[in-house]
């Protein structure tokens, strides 16, 4: 234990997720130890992070005005609507610069055993933004694991009643692995979504 | 460390630091295991699905202090695809397991674990309804535990039945002396339906009215929810076709418990 302060920051850093006991001493004593502007710096950001950043009024990605930069800018595919459950995955589509549509971020996945329903999440606002008929196909990239999937399959069936394409992303082997140790489930998916070379 | 292998079914799983998950198992010979999966959530993963919940998988454990961990995962029975396929499939399953996860411990319970994985198994076969499959499940799920419930003789008094009233609180169908005042109806259908449910006599649940079924879910999920203290809360995210409101069970007035009887 230390005194006072240190022991004060310790503990706050300890607290965030994924940092332990050892990581929270580490932490705290290299910012001890750095200038004082970069720790100014630091305590400015964190201390306007709260009131700055928003969640976007039409996808629920993560903004710092009213509605983000995606849902903004008017040279991306309006006609196109990408559905994730975090805004952490637009970032993870958004690298691989393959699409250039708009997203709809669902707040989570449909979880009845963590008390999660198809009511907690933003499906209601996805449901008004293809009122109007603009859009004409809904991706749908949920997490490819039970929650995501069974969020997709309720989605799925909720979409079929518009007049929308539903797509699903596909999921197979992964590239750079052996195929001995895919799993029974996964190399079944790649079967199912082979595609012709020749 | 020691290392221990052994059979297992997915319960459920937690998030744990960038990409590994514990995992709820119930396992044939070791009860209930808490055990960490490292690297899981990775794309690349060893596990893959095989350890996503509803899966049956020949698991390896090496003991750790306060949490196991998974070296090695194999496949035993993959029912997870067909189940979330199917939204209403995937919240009875949910349902099922959060059940097992609250009525066992780390005791050995192979009845417990052979139950689930049947359950399981036919859920994702789509043997009979969902419905009648959980609410089947549950009732003997509860039964292995130790509240096996009573629908044909009185459970406070054990005069022999049929009765015409039901109390959770005691244990199924109460006789005329021992029901309080707004102990709920139990018409003959429905009686008829919980004891096939209970026993496993599929044959005997078919055909039966949907009115029926839901004011047999109605009573099974109010036996659950008193045996285990607060209700599951899958059930209220059952699909909106199943039925597991304790209000599905008629009632004429507020129910009340009744004391227990004296015995001589």
């Amino acid at each position: 234990m230390y005194e006072g302060i240190v022991q004060e920051l310790i503990d706050e850093f300890g607290r965030l997720p994924g940092i332990g006991p050892k990581s929270a001493q580490r932490i705290a004593f290299h910012i001890l130890q750095t200038e004082s502007v970069d720790v100014a710096r630091l305590s400015e950001i964190l201390g306007q992070i709260r009131t700055r950043v928003h969640f976007c009024e039409i996808c629920g990605n993560v903004a710092e005005q009213e509605t983000c930069s995606i849902c903004r800018d008017p040279r991306r595919n309006q006609t196109l609507i990408c559905v994730v459950e975090e805004a952490k995955d637009v970032v993870a589509i958004e690298r691989t610069r393959e699409f250039r549509g708009l997203y709809h971020v669902l707040g989570g996945a449909i979880s009845p055993i963590d008390g999660i329903g198809p009511d907690d999440l933003r499906i209601r606002q996805l449901m008004q933004r293809l009122a109007d008929g603009t859009v004409v196909e809904v991706i749908l990239a949920t997490d490819p694991n039970l929650e995501g999937e069974a969020t997709a399959t309720y989605l799925s069936r909720l979409l079929t009643t518009l007049k929308v394409k539903v797509t699903r992303l596909a999921s197979g082997l992964p590239v750079g692995g052996d195929l001995e140790y895919a799993d029974e489930i996964t190399l079944g998916r790649a079967f199912e979504g082979r595609t012709v070379i020749g | 460390m020691a290392i221990y292998r052994d059979e297992a079914v997915v319960l459920r799983t937690h998030k744990l630091g960038e990409a590994d998950r514990i995992c709820t198992l119930l396992t044939r010979n070791n009860g209930k295991v808490r055990a960490v999966a490292k690297g899981v959530r990775k794309v690349g993963s060893k596990f893959g699905a095989r350890l996503e919940p509803f899966m049956v998988a020949d698991i390896q454990f090496y003991e750790g202090r306060t949490l196991d961990t998974i070296s090695q995962a194999e496949t035993l029975g993959s029912y997870g695809a067909p189940i979330v396929a199917d939204y209403a499939l995937y919240t009875t399953a949910t349902a099922m397991v959060e059940a097992a996860d609250r009525l066992t411990e780390t005791d050995p319970a192979q009845r417990q674990y052979l139950l689930l994985v049947g359950a399981l198994r036919s859920l994702s076969r789509g043997e009979h309804s969902p419905t009648l499959t959980l609410d089947s499940y549950l009732l003997r799920a509860l039964s292995i535990a130790g509240w096996a419930p009573s629908f044909q003789d009185c459970a406070r008094c054990g005069r022999p039945g049929p009765h015409a009233r039901v109390m959770v609180q005691v244990g199924g169908a109460v006789c005329s002396d021992c029901a309080p005042q707004g102990a709920a109806i139990l018409d003959d259908a429905t009686r008829e339906l919980l004891i096939a449910l209970l026993a496993g006599a599929w044959d005997l649940t078919e055909d039966v009215p949907e009115q029926v079924q839901k004011r047999a879910s109605g009573i099974v999920a109010a036996y659950a929810q008193w045996h285990l203290d607060r209700s599951l809360r899958s059930l209220d995210h059952l699909d909106g076709s199943q039925a597991h409101t304790v209000a599905a069970v008629p009632q004429s007035t507020p129910p009340s418990v009744p004391e227990p009887k004296a015995t001589a």
